[in-house]
């Protein structure tokens, strides 16, 4: 201040008019320097603060120094090495997976499926919707197969009395065994294998079986198919394959048949006949389903009629039929209690108004008179060629299992079984107990199991060879139509000793070191270059021959089926032979046992399988456990404890029968028949592995080869124990809410809104806060389940297990409610508790409610909402307060109580869908729709500039479902197959009344009763809301 | 003999025994706190919640590693236990804040000689009662500062239409007001303590924690007014936190909480469980400390008879809840309502209507509310008696809602019990360090309730 101009001050006071007042001389001079100081408000460091430079160094640098305060924290990311690929495969993008059709084998026969594929890993089985014979659908089965092939358990190493040797060494002692046996003509070779439907495994087989005409093969599966065979051989004279068209038929009669779950033929069977009885687009008339059996099955849940009675009597109840329709040469007997004879003259009255479009199929467990029955009713009906085709065999060499296993054992004891290869079998375990195979397999000499694990068959044979899973090995397979499928692998063998059925039957040959790729393609050159006929024409789709094996071997790659290679309908003669008189008809209080495949671990091939252990079985819901089903009356005669449901225990019981007996839990079920027990097989394993071991109760411990399904005389004893039986559903009442809501065929058609009068659902117009989201923009993503078509198969929750990385998390922490499966399949009960009038499956997802209760309550916005109305759930933000859990009112939020996912072992995080994140513990979960599938569709049409189209995007649980009750789509497209579907007159959301507004609704369950029975009788009536 | 004597005491208005000086009243309290021979029964009890304190110590270290699956929660029960307890413990610090605040406003004398002591046991309760929210989390190291509202770069906030951050807020306000009251209160009697103080560091550390207090009458005109407005800060929290609690279950739509008659039926449960649990404390300590004289039979019949009241608003709150089950027509109302009394925790319900319902209506009885030991026994019943309606709210509303398939049964599991019982220990462990180390009553109000102060003001208007 001190260069001031005192006469620039005076002059400017001067320039001045009236008085001027001034603070200071610098304020009067006015000076830059001056201005600067007064506009700094805060003079010794404001300016800082405007200054952007200095205030955004002086965050960096605090937001640096705090950085690296927090740096010291962190822990070390792992190194982790990028391997590019040298040569890429073909066809692969890195994030995009691939699909592969190939087959799974199960009884031998084909499930055709695709395996979807990431960098070479598969991860999940879809359906092949191409394939003639089932058109898509799948099973529990095949869903989980792929949680076997990275099972940690799996055999790895060939064994010699439990040493570790190599595959030459194998291979050289095979080819001593064989010549060895080449000079007897083979008379101590035996083979002992599954039912055989490849036609490259039959062919190498019937190869070495000429070169060593002596020898033997014999087939075995625990869930034979022997009765049909023998029923048709008596009926027929010759071995033929009986393929039903439930797509004619109008009126069904199953006689212990659960062909929606049993048998070679079951998708196929499920989709055509729900497809017959699919209530959309205005169709208002199904077919009408009786069924008489001897415990629930899913089949019998869907019945129109259902009668409950024990397996000895369902033949007396056949015959009952067959005289009503005049069948020739059959008398009635004396039905067994609890059917009624009006209500066999109405069936029988119902069969015969529809013949050519009616059909009687009998179960495998019947023994052969009963499908002999069967055969000469459907003859009589004239359903022959038109419901019922009979075919040549799909088996390479059709046998009597249980009686060529008999002869084999026989032949052990005898000791002139010097060579035993036994391939993918577990006979120790499954044959039966009579048999003791065990301690006769110790006396051959050089007994060779192939498996993929080393079961229980394995420590009594000198060799062991661990087997290839099915999605790592070339073969073929044949579906119950015949339809060949080239079995494809979608993965190198996890190790490298694993060998397939074909490399090991070539290891017997004289051309020992062949591949499995080799041998199927050379077969298939060879029957292309000259037909055998026994596949078809071997031509494309058009009907126009390949011009050479190239085209025609990729083409039936890529498709996952050979054209044309089902087999034709044959004409068959039925034999002279009458049919044979009834058998003597068992006391009426008698007490019978009948076996029965495990519904999800079937014949004990799954035991290791978490997937499948924990797949709550249907109606009953148990996991990890097989149980002694009885009814009401029966445990009350007993005298034993009512099962505690609710806390999770149940009374145990010893079964004692042919001198043999068991110990397992009751349950008591409704639909059971009285005085009859059902025990299910494959459980108390010994040798399945970790998961596997000591589950359950071995039901093979008592089943005989006298008896293998079912017999009287067995002996029940309560033990005074109780044990912890794990299950999913404890509660079986609707208790008058309207949750599964159905009626007859009559009453539907009187009023086909009957389902939405039910309940009061307020309007959507009906808030005080506006809507805030209108969703008539863009996609709105919707789901539809059709009551009416829903089997309760478990194939959608298998397979929503496989696609979003479920974890298991054990028979213990299920028994305590935390089991986490993001779908379920809930079953109600109707009527009397012993006879249900009818028996509901109702599959449960995430609602994805517009108004979703689960979202206000989330204190950290953990839950939200999407624009396309889907109820996201993000993961890493959830802090697990389960406040969104309590207030879901479906009930289908799964919270990680521990660290349930695996995050340790290898294989199995081979097994993960990369796009789906695997939960930590402590974090809610549930239901997105596959939102990753929903997202990758997406990314694919805003690269192609279009919009998602209809049937683009498949849940996982909509594509593995056989009957194709769940529909997923965008119902903002009014053309859209779900847009459609929530236009019928059925359709109603679950507990809409609470206004959740839920995104999946429900299309309700009609049933078609026959008007001659549905007044009084109402068995398996429909029921209003 | 003493009570007896007491008891025929004529002058009604008096909430203290005859012929207390200030100077007596003084030395009665601080000596509890200055002398050096510490009771046998206070190192029983202080053992024996430093004890129970190693339970939560070992409970809440297993939580952490292995997760909250070690509780009994399952699907649908995703609440148990550490809820029940949450409710249980902040219901029962109620009576603390009730007693300092809303009884000061209403110039209720007799609230002097219980204040302090209730108090304590408001912050300690909110303490045990905060942890519950806390480790009952999936995942309690995100769920710590997830849900407080804090800039962050990923402009993320808590959902603020959650009843579970409305309860953030309310608990932690409550406990800091009631910490802040509670500190307020304390600081004449600190000083009090520095001066009478022998040993160096107790002069020193009474002196920092009195803050420089010299009982000026600038001094006490200050502490007047902050108290004043502490109070009627605290006033509507005693309302608005049990509210904001019971929101948690009012504003969801389960059967069994979604109740507009939750709000005044939960606050009246929280003052009948905060003034049991007050009963529960004193008649223990007045006999123990031989505080007979300050803590009159006056002030347990007081107690009682709010007791009464309360107990009969929440009775009257069950009544309700069943008849409007029944007269709503809604059948998931209506069933909850029959499970409750004939479902599989159908015991608990009627143990309940036995402890909150039939058992205090002995209180009735002037007999009963001034014997020490039978008041005793009626606030046990209570304490169990509010424990248990947590427990009828919580799981057994959600183990059967509106899916039959999914109903399930909820069993707590010796982790839940051991928290819970370790939660006590806390609670104990802090109150007997209170009780050793600060005045338990406060000295200056019990000293303005004393002869002398009465004479006082009596010649004072004179």
């Amino acid at each position: 201040m001190s260069n001031l101009d005192p006469s620039a001050l005076r002059a400017r006071l001067a320039s001045t008019h009236g008085p001027t007042y001034w603070r200071s001389l610098e304020e009067l001079a006015d000076t830059e320097e001056f201005r600067r100081h007064l506009q700094r408000e805060f003079p010794a460091t404001a300016a800082e603060l405007s200054d952007p430079q200095g205030r955004r160094q002086f965050l960096k640098l605090m937001g640096a120094s705090m950085a690296l305060a927090g740096v010291t924290a962190c822990t070390r990311q792992p190194a982790e090495k990028i391997i590019p690929y040298v040569d890429a495969p073909e066809e692969l993008v890195p994030g995009k997976p691939l699909f592969y059709a190939t087959a799974l084998p199960h009884g031998g026969f084909a499930t055709p499926v695709l395996v979807e594929s990431h960098e070479g890993r598969p991860t999940k089985v879809e359906p092949n919707p191409d394939h003639p014979a089932t058109r898509g659908g799948t099973d529990v089965f095949a869903q989980g197969s792929v949680l076997t092939l990275y099972d940690p358990d799996r055999s790895r190493t060939i064994r010699e009395f439990g040493e570790i040797r190599s595959w030459d060494a194998f291979v050289s002692r095979m080819q001593g065994a064989v010549l060895a046996q080449k000079a007897t003509g083979g008379a101590g070779f035996r083979l002992l294998t599954e039912t055989v439907t490849s036609p490259t495994l039959g062919s190498q087989i019937e190869g070495l079986l000429q070169t060593l005409p002596g020898a033997k093969w014999v087939q075995y599966d625990a869930i034979s198919r022997d009765n049909a065979r023998a029923g048709a051989r008596a009926a027929f004279g010759r071995d033929v394959e009986t393929r039903y068209r439930f797509d004619q038929a109008d009126v069904i009669l199953s006689l212990d048949m659960d062909f929606i779950e049993d048998g070679p033929g079951r998708l196929a069977y499920a989709r055509t006949f729900i497809d017959h009885r699919r209530l959309v687009d205005g169709r208002t008339d199904m077919n009408r389903l009786y069924v008489v059996e001897s415990q629930l099955t899913n089949t019998g849940a869907k019945a129109d009629h259902r009668v409950a009675v024990r397996a000895s009597d369902i033949e007396h109840v056949g015959r009952a039929v067959a005289a009503k329709l005049g069948v020739a040469g059959v008398a009635a007997s004396a039905l067994p209690s609890g059917v009624d004879g009006a209500w066999v003259s109405a069936l029988a009255r119902d069969l015969s108004a529809h013949r050519g479009r009616s059909v009687v199929v009998v179960g495998d467990r019947q023994p052969p008179v009963v499908h002999q029955l069967a055969h000469v009713i459907n003859a009589t009906l004239g359903n022959v060629g038109q419901t019922v085709e009979y075919t040549a065999p799909v088996e390479v060499q059709p046998q009597v299992q249980v009686e060529a296993l008999r002869a084999l054992a026989g032949e052990m004891v005898a000791g002139t079984v010097e060579v035993l290869v036994i391939m993918g079998v577990n006979p120790v375990y499954t044959a039966p107990a009579d048999l003791e195979f065990g301690e006769r397999l110790k006396k051959v000499p050089l007994a060779v199991h192939v498996g993929l694990f080393e079961d229980e068959t394995a420590p009594y044979c000198r060799w062991h060879v661990p087997a290839t899973h099915p999605l790592e090995a070339w073969s073929d397979l044949r579906t119950f139509d015949g339809t060949v499928t080239i079995c494809q692998p979608l993965i190198a063998p996890l190790y490298d000793n694993n060998k397939s059925a074909h490399e090991v039957v070539a290891a017997l040959s004289s051309a020992p070191t062949q591949d499995g790729a080799e041998i199927v393609k050379a077969f298939w050159q060879g029957e292309f270059s000259a037909p055998s006929g026994r596949f078809g024409d071997l031509t494309n789709v058009d009907g126009q021959p390949f011009p050479d094996f190239d085209p025609f071997w990729r083409q039936t790659l890529h498709d996952g089926f050979m054209v044309g290679s089902a087999l034709a309908a044959t004409d068959v003669t039925t034999t002279s032979a009458p049919v044979p008189p009834p058998s003597r008809p068992v006391q009426s209080s008698a007490t019978e046992i009948t076996f029965s495949a495990d519904p999800t671990v079937y014949d004990g091939r799954f035991a290791n399988n978490g997937w499948l252990q924990e797949c709550p079985k249907p109606f009953n819901k148990v996991v990890w456990d097989n149980v002694i089903t009885m009814s009401r009356a029966m445990r009350e005669r007993l005298g034993l404890p009512k099962p505690d449901l609710l806390e999770q225990w149940a009374p145990t019981v010893t079964v004692r029968w042919k001198g043999r007996e068991i110990t397992g839990p009751v349950y008591e079920q409704p639909g059971q028949p009285d005085h009859s027990i059902n025990v299910q097989l494959g459980y108390g394993r010994t040798r399945a592995g970790r998961v596997g071991n000591g589950v359950g109760y071995n039901a093979y411990g008592i089943r005989t080869t006298d008896a293998p399904w079912f017999g009287v005389g067995a002996e029940i004893a309560g033990t005074g124990e109780w044990y912890r039986l794990a299950s999913t559903q404890t509660h079986f009442q609707m208790e008058g809410r309207n949750l599964v809501r159905g009626a007859s065929l009559p009453s539907y058609q009187g009023d086909p809104g009957f389902a939405k009068h039910a309940e009061h659902v307020p309007p959507y117009e009906e808030t005080l806060h506006g809507n805030e989201w209108k969703y008539d923009k863009g996609y709105a993503w919707g789901m539809v389940i059709d009551l009416n078509a829903c089997t309760g198969c478990n194939a959608c929750v298998v397979a929503c297990t496989a696609e979003n990385n479920i974890p298991i998390v054990g028979k213990d922490e299920v028994a305590t409610g935390r089991e986490m499966h993001w779908i379920r399949i809930d079953n109600y009960y109707q009527g009397e508790p012993d006879h249900p009038r009818s028996v509901e499956t109702q599959p449960v997802t995430c609602m994805q409610c517009e108004n979703a209760p689960c979202e206000v309550v989330c204190p950290v916005a953990a839950t939200t909402h999407s624009t396309e109305g889907l109820n996201d759930m993000v993961y890493n933000r959830c802090v697990g307060t389960r406040y969104c859990q309590n207030n879901c009112p479906y009930k289908v939020r799964r919270f990680n109580f521990y660290l349930y996912a695996d995050w340790n072992t290898p294989t199995l995080k081979m097994a993960r869908n990369p796009d789906v994140t695997v939960r930590s513990r402590g974090v809610m979960e549930k239901c997105t729709y596959c939102v990753q599938r929903i997202n990758a569709a997406k990314i694919q049409s805003e690269l192609e500039d279009r919009v998602v189209r209809d049937g683009e995007i498949v849940t996982a649980c909509e594509s593995a479902c056989p009957t194709r009750a769940i529909t997923f789509g965008n119902i903002n497209d009014r053309e859209s197959r779900v847009a459609k579907l929530k236009n019928e007159p059925r359709n109603y959301g679950l507990l809409e009344d609470l206004n959740t507004r839920p995104r999946t609704t429900y299309l309700a369950v009609v049933r078609n009763p026959n008007p001659e029975l549905a007044p009084e009788g109402g068995q398996g009536q429909g029921h209003s809301g | 003999m003493l009570e007896k004597a007491k008891h025929a005491d004529p002058p009604e208005t008096r909430f203290i025994a005859p012929g207390h000086t200030f100077g007596s009243v003084t030395e009665k309290i601080s000596s509890a706190v200055l002398t050096k021979r510490t009771p046998v029964s206070w190192f029983i009890g202080f053992a024996v919640g430093f004890a129970l304190l190693q339970a939560l110590a070992l409970g809440v270290t297993w939580i952490l590693v292995r997760g909250v699956g070690l509780w009994g929660l399952n699907q649908p029960v995703g609440w148990g236990f550490a809820i029940i307890n949450f409710v249980w413990w902040i219901g029962i610090g109620h009576a603390g804040t009730l007693i300092s605040a809303i009884l000061l406003l209403l110039n209720q004398k007799w609230r002097m000689s219980i204040s302090r002591a209730a108090e304590a046991m408001t912050i300690f309760a909110v303490m045990c009662a905060a942890m519950f929210p806390l480790f009952h989390t999936g995942r309690p190291w995100l769920a710590a500062y997830w849900l407080l509202p804090y800039p962050n770069t990923m402009s993320l906030w808590p959902n603020f239409r959650s009843p579970l951050v409305w309860d953030v807020f309310a608990v932690s306000t409550y406990f800091t007001v009631s910490l802040v009251f509670w500190y307020t209160g304390l600081i004449p009697d600190l000083a009090s303590l520095r001066d009478r103080a022998k040993h160096r560091l107790l002069q020193i550390a009474y002196g920092v924690l009195s803050l420089g207090w010299r009982g000026s009458a600038r001094d006490w005109q200050r502490y007047e007014l902050a108290s004043l407005l502490l109070a009627g800060l605290s006033t509507p929290l005693v309302l608005s936190v049990h509210t904001v609690v019971s929101f948690d279950f009012a504003t969801s739509l389960i059967p069994g909480w979604h109740a507009t008659i939750f709000p005044p039926y939960f606050v009246a449960g929280a003052i009948y469980a905060g003034f049991a649990m007050v009963l529960t404390l004193m008649i223990p300590l007045r006999r123990i400390y031989g505080f007979e004289d300050f803590v009159t039979m006056r002030h347990l019949e007081n107690m009682a008879k709010v007791m009464l009241a309360t107990g009969l608003i929440v009775f009257y709150g069950y009544q309700m809840e069943a008849f409007f089950a029944w007269y709503s027509a809604n059948p998931y109302e209506w069933f909850m309502m029959k499970n409750r009394w004939t479902g599989p925790y159908a015991y608990l319900y009627w143990t309940l209507i036995f402890c909150n319902g039939v058992a205090p209506q002995a209180l009735w009885f002037k007999k009963i509310r001034t014997t020490p030991l039978l008041l005793f026994g009626i606030c046990m019943f209570v304490n169990v008696g509010m424990w248990i309606e947590r427990f009828i709210i919580v799981p057994t509303s959600l183990s059967r809602d509106f899916m039959p398939s999914s109903w399930g049964i909820y069993h707590g599991t010796r982790w839940d019990w051991m928290v819970f019982v370790g939660t006590m220990g806390l609670f104990l462990t802090c109150f007997y360090l209170f009780i050793r180390v600060l005045p338990m009553l406060s000295i200056f109000e019990v000293r303005t309730l004393s002869t002398s102060a009465v004479a006082k003001e009596e010649s004072g208007h004179a």
